[in-house]
């Protein structure tokens, strides 16, 4: 079990926490690489994705997850719903309490929503991306990602390059490697940086040829056009210029260190394409071991979560 | 939760002949070695199996696989009780056609033995699964019974049993322990 009841935030989690995850995640990643891969574990339970926000792959790895476990999972996206119809997110959370469902996965546009969720049902809820605030269980796949190919986490630095201001990716992972004991370098046009970046514990870089030497991971962000407010850059082309991964930066780095992207990757801006396809380059490894991380938090969350009435 | 021995029931030396013996039966009812595997319930019973494996090869020179069986995702109270600690399943051969013993320390209300089935099949479609416990200790919940038993142990409901292996405890040593037992899968 979990210390928290919910997953909303790397604050919710403990160091403990994130281990256990990462080290239940092991053992899903065996089942998966089986010809079934279906296990009874959460038979008879309900896991709705809420979400409110486009989404293919966190949805569709959320809803593999629940599958292979043999819980049954059901899909509210923006357009489906009610949502459309002006229902408010409470009136949302009230009808999906009322269907007693055992656990609810949102992604929402606001920063926020997950935790009013999470106030209002019964069953834990675990954020799917909230606004720009916080993505947990990318950041905890991230993870799994790197120990799996660098064998530890303690002492990697990390680099996270790009729309750090803007990204709920860079929100979760930030915290997330320092609880584990990694250490974020964050790289970025001050432009693409949180006003007081230094708040967030991490290195900060405007520099990306400066600091590539010392990486042992690139973590490339994703240049989020929806998101950005004006023009934080002159041009795509001059982003891709000074902060973009290409076979020249990747040769700069450590023979070991390995590129990641949290996707879907704007090829030619981030991440160049002999990059992104290359050998070193972990994109489909992180979404292989999202369904693994998501089979954990469920499993975790779930599991043992009537003992109080049990015992 | 407390150890402590209220009475031994079986020593080094009985643990040791209680497995030469499980692996002449085991070899008597499958005719030799042919199409034999140990799958071991972890923790005990993983270790356990290799040592039938080892005997097995003393025995008759012959080289079973062994495997490890972690049955956390498939036990039925998953949603009341949740698995500290889960392991890694380790099937290092098809099991398909085999003959597969699975192989515990103790067999108490056979919900374990019933997980452990279910998840075997999910690898494969073993020719026929055998049962190897350590202790027999009764008090059965589901029609399951063992094929080889190194010994049948009468216990009350409340009592404990134990099984202590070097391999995890320093030592080997099969006892009923003091303290309810807390229910189990």
């Amino acid at each position: 079990m979990l210390s928290s009841r919910h997953i909303l935030g790397m604050d919710d989690l403990s160091t403990e926490d994130i281990n256990r995850i990462l080290e239940t995640a092991e053992s899903f990643a065996a089942v998966n690489e089986r010809r079934i891969k279906k296990l009874p574990t959460l038979r008879g339970l309900t896991i709705v994705n809420l979400f409110l926000e486009p989404s293919t792959r966190t949805r569709t790895s959320f809803e593999i997850a629940a599958k292979r476990l043999s819980a049954d999972g059901i899909n509210f996206t923006a357009s489906a719903s009610a949502t459309v119809k002006g229902e408010s997110l409470r009136d949302t959370a009230a009808t999906l309490a009322a269907m007693s469902c055992d656990l609810v996965i949102i992604r929402h546009k606001y920063a926020g929503a997950p935790r009013i969720l999470s106030e209002m049902m019964d069953c834990p809820v675990v954020n799917g991306g909230d606004g720009m605030h916080e993505h947990p269980t990318q950041a905890l796949l991230d993870l799994f990602t790197m120990k799996q190919r660098l064998g530890h986490l303690e002492g990697l630095r990390v680099g996270i390059v790009g729309d750090i201001a803007h990204s709920r990716v860079a929100g979760s992972l930030i915290p997330a490697l320092l609880k584990v004991g990694a250490v974020p370098v964050v790289i970025a046009p001050p432009t693409l940086l949180p006003s007081r970046p230094d708040v967030m514990g991490a290195e900060v870089s405007w520099d990306l040829d400066e600091v590539l030497p010392t990486l042992d991971v690139a973590y490339m962000l994703r240049i989020q056009m929806e998101r950005a407010e004006g023009m934080p850059f002159p041009s795509l082309r001059e982003y891709a210029r000074f902060y973009g991964m290409n076979s020249t930066r990747l040769a700069a780095m450590k023979p070991t260190a390995i590129v990641m992207h949290p996707g879907p990757m704007n090829r030619g801006v981030e991440i160049s394409a002999d990059v992104a396809d290359c050998e070193r380059s972990l994109v489909l490894e992180q979404v292989e071991s999202g369904v693994a991380v998501r089979m954990a938090v469920m499993y975790l969350l779930l599991g043992g979560a009537d003992s109080g009435a049990a015992a | 939760m407390e150890n402590r021995t209220k009475a031994v029931v079986m020593d080094a030396t009985a643990v040791d002949r209680a497995i030469t013996r499980i692996a002449h039966e085991v070899l008597e009812s499958n005719k030799g070695a042919d199409g034999l595997a140990f799958v071991g319930i972890v923790t005990r019973g993983a270790h356990l199996a290799q040592r039938l494996a080892d005997r097995v090869l003393e025995i008759e020179g012959a080289k079973v696989p062994v495997g490890t069986l972690d049955i956390s995702f498939y036990r039925d109270d998953v949603s009341t009780r949740l698995n500290p600690e889960v392991h890694r399943t380790d099937l290092p051969f098809g099991i398909s056609g085999m003959c597969v013993v699975l192989v515990d320390d103790v067999l108490f209300t056979g919900r374990t033995i019933r997980a452990a089935m279910d998840a075997l099949m999910d690898y494969g479609r073993p020719s026929c699964v055998r049962l190897a416990v350590l202790v027999d200790r009764g008090h059965r919940e589901l029609p399951i019974r063992a094929d080889f038993v190194g010994k049948n142990v009468p216990t009350s409901g409340r009592e404990r049993v134990r099984v202590h292996l070097t391999e995890t405890d320093g030592e080997d040593v099969a006892f009923i322990a003091e303290g309810e037992e807390v229910p189990a899968c």
